[in-house]
């Protein structure tokens, strides 16, 4: 490990905006992809419940 | 018909599919993690400053993954259209138009990731050059695909239309990758050749090969989990359905 603190950590050599910017950006990227995933499916589960529900209903 | 044929014929049905699918998802989503875990500690605290960009060039660990993503669920996503349209499959259909939105961020991200390591390095957020040109293109195609399906009503016609604009924008896929060699550009030749031997620290390449790894297991497991979304939508009036909420 070459890094003797923290603060040069986060510093990446002056580049801190641009290497923590693009894996800020990948890591929420992916994050939103993740959730709108499971707010469809949550949804899609929903609607089909609903209407099995109301098929159910009218046996 | 041997095993392995019918087998194959068996998971192209939606129903067959769904829960396979679902027991597939975390397995793929695990590897991801594992492997992206790796990949970061060996990017970030394994691999070496680099000579001329300094710590700059780390931002490679997401940008190439990300540029080598977009071009391979481009290949699959063309490659299940086509398939759906030469068998009429609507698995395979389904599976295209899953891989849309997640090449279409991976395009997204390597333009992205692209601009904060070309505005350092070489003084610009964007050039109008080869390589650049033709990744847009790509993200203008998923956006197309999307776009296409999304305006059409009658899914199969919708399947259709996608697999037409999907198979044509194939071409684009080696244009982007031979663009370096083929025009003069500012961005760097490939980072990585099958035919000679690598030009970076090996401790680079691992952490590359480990977050594009990463990066294939959650394209992966997130098309999987659209997959089902999409069979959910689709396969709605089914009777099996009912079960698979459960």
């Amino acid at each position: 490990m070459h890094w003797t603190d923290l603060g040069e950590f986060f510093a990446m050599g002056g580049y801190a905006l641009y290497v923590w910017g693009s894996f800020g950006a990948c890591a929420l990227g992916l994050l939103i992809e993740l959730l709108l995933l499971r707010r469809q499916r949550g949804k899609l589960r929903q609607q089909l419940q609903a209407h099995f529900d109301a098929q159910a209903a009218l046996r | 018909m041997n095993k392995s044929h019918t087998l194959c014929w068996k998971f192209a049905s939606p129903a067959a599919f769904y829960p396979l699918a679902g027991r597939m998802t975390p397995m793929f989503a695990a590897l991801a993690l594992l492997l992206g875990l790796a990949g970061l500690w060996i990017g970030f605290f394994v691999a070496p400053t680099d000579a001329q960009q300094g710590e700059g060039y780390r931002i490679i660990f997401v940008h190439v993954p990300a540029s080598w993503m977009s071009m391979v669920v481009y290949c699959a996503m063309a490659f299940w259209a086509a398939v759906g349209w030469a068998f009429n499959t609507r698995l395979s259909a389904m599976m295209a138009s899953a891989l849309a939105p997640t090449g279409a961020l991976f395009a997204f991200l390597s333009l992205l990731t692209g601009s904060l390591w070309g505005k350092p390095m070489w003084g610009a957020w964007w050039v109008w050059d080869a390589r650049l040109t033709s990744e847009l293109i790509l993200l203008f195609l998923y956006i197309g695909f999307i776009a296409l399906q999304a305006s059409i009503d009658d899914p199969r016609r919708a399947d259709r239309a996608g697999a037409v604009l999907a198979i044509v924008g194939v071409i684009n896929v080696p244009i982007i990758y031979f663009s370096v060699k083929w025009w003069s550009t500012l961005h760097q030749g490939a980072s990585v050749s099958l035919t000679r031997s690598p030009s970076m620290a090996r401790a680079m390449l691992l952490g590359m090969l480990l977050m594009a790894l990463a990066f294939w297991m959650y394209a992966i497991a997130v098309s999987l989990a659209r997959v089902r979304n999409l069979i959910l939508e689709r396969e709605a009036h089914t009777d099996w359905i009912k079960n698979a909420l459960d």
